[in-house]
């Protein structure tokens, strides 16, 4: 079956994120001030042909040996069936 | 001595360490292209700087499963001297041959200057040959260099006397200000700044020397005749 799986890569929580804070301080000066925190992560869309059974697995792994830092970084992901019409 | 320069698609340094091995240190260097697998013969690793693979998702993220990096993690290993400078430091983070992980410098701005460090540990392989030093001149040139480790790792890294080099003043918002550290075995060693790159007055500073000097010294007392 085909899957269509996004990543979502995001900095660990405590892991001060210097590009969010610039985009929160630049928010503020467009006035935005109820901006309280900006993180700024990455998604990664895949096209994965795999059995049902083993898409999950396969996801993981990609995210723990490569698509993530687990040292800093957390992800998510979610898989979506790709019917061909 | 002989000393392997490794060379990713994107390393940019490999020159400089090439030229601080062979003609500044006088000893022997060869190119390594990423996608070899074996080291043998070599005693020494380096890994440049640059912008292995254009940083792709993370600066160092791809090198790091180059066909080269399972010969890299056996000269580790093996206790050879393993050399990561800038990106090469990056990568041999990614491979987990380093403990933490490198963020965007804490003011984004890419760094490029001349920098003070102070050296932590004058007894490994690479530090012997400042004795008389308290702080050494060596440039960085980096956008990632924000060094980060969680409190367990740095009070590891510290009672294990792994930090090796700090900077003097933060410059990129480093965990301890941290700018080098070694494995708990002391032979791998991964710093921001460019020794290779201080090497000769000519250069503006020769403190990067005495670095390359204390690994031949250490393999020559290595290797020492004993009868």
């Amino acid at each position: 079956m085909m899957y269509e799986v996004k990543v979502y890569v995001t900095l660990k929580e405590g892991v001060l994120d210097p590009q969010g804070s610039a985009v929160k301080n630049s928010l503020h000066h467009l006035g935005y001030e109820g901006v309280e925190e900006v993180r700024i992560g990455k998604v990664m869309t895949l096209r994965i042909e795999a059995e049902e059974d083993t898409i999950d697995a396969q996801v993981k792994e990609m995210c723990d040996k490569l698509l993530a830092n687990p040292v800093i970084e957390d992800y998510t992901y979610e898989t979506e069936e790709v019917v061909s019409s | 001595m002989k000393f392997a320069v490794i060379v990713f698609p994107g390393s940019n340094c490999d020159l400089d360490m090439y030229h601080a091995v062979k003609d500044e240190l006088g000893e022997e260097a060869a190119y390594v292209w990423h996608d070899e697998t074996s080291l043998e013969g070599f005693d020494a690793v380096l890994l440049p700087g640059g912008f292995s693979y254009g940083d792709y998702l993370r600066s160092g993220a791809i090198a790091r499963f180059s066909p080269i990096m399972k010969a890299v993690e056996k000269a580790a290993a093996e206790g050879k001297p393993v050399l990561g400078v800038c990106n090469g430091f990056q990568v041999l983070l990614e491979a987990g041959l380093l403990p933490g992980a490198m963020r965007r410098n804490a003011k984004l701005t890419f760094i490029c200057k001349q920098t003070e460090l102070e050296i932590k540990n004058k007894s490994t392989m690479f530090t012997t040959g400042y004795a008389d030093e308290e702080t050494i001149t060596i440039p960085v040139a980096h956008g990632d260099g924000n060094y980060y480790c969680d409190e367990a790792t740095l009070k590891t890294l510290k009672d294990n006397n792994q930090i090796v080099f700090t900077y003097k003043d933060d410059i990129n918002g480093s965990v301890a200000n941290i700018a080098g550290i070694t494995n708990e075995n002391g032979n791998v060693l991964g710093m921001m700044p460019h020794p290779e790159r201080a090497v000769d007055d000519l250069l503006g500073s020769a403190d990067g020397l005495k670095l390359f000097q204390s690994i031949v010294k250490y393999w020559r007392e290595q290797h020492a005749i004993t009868s």
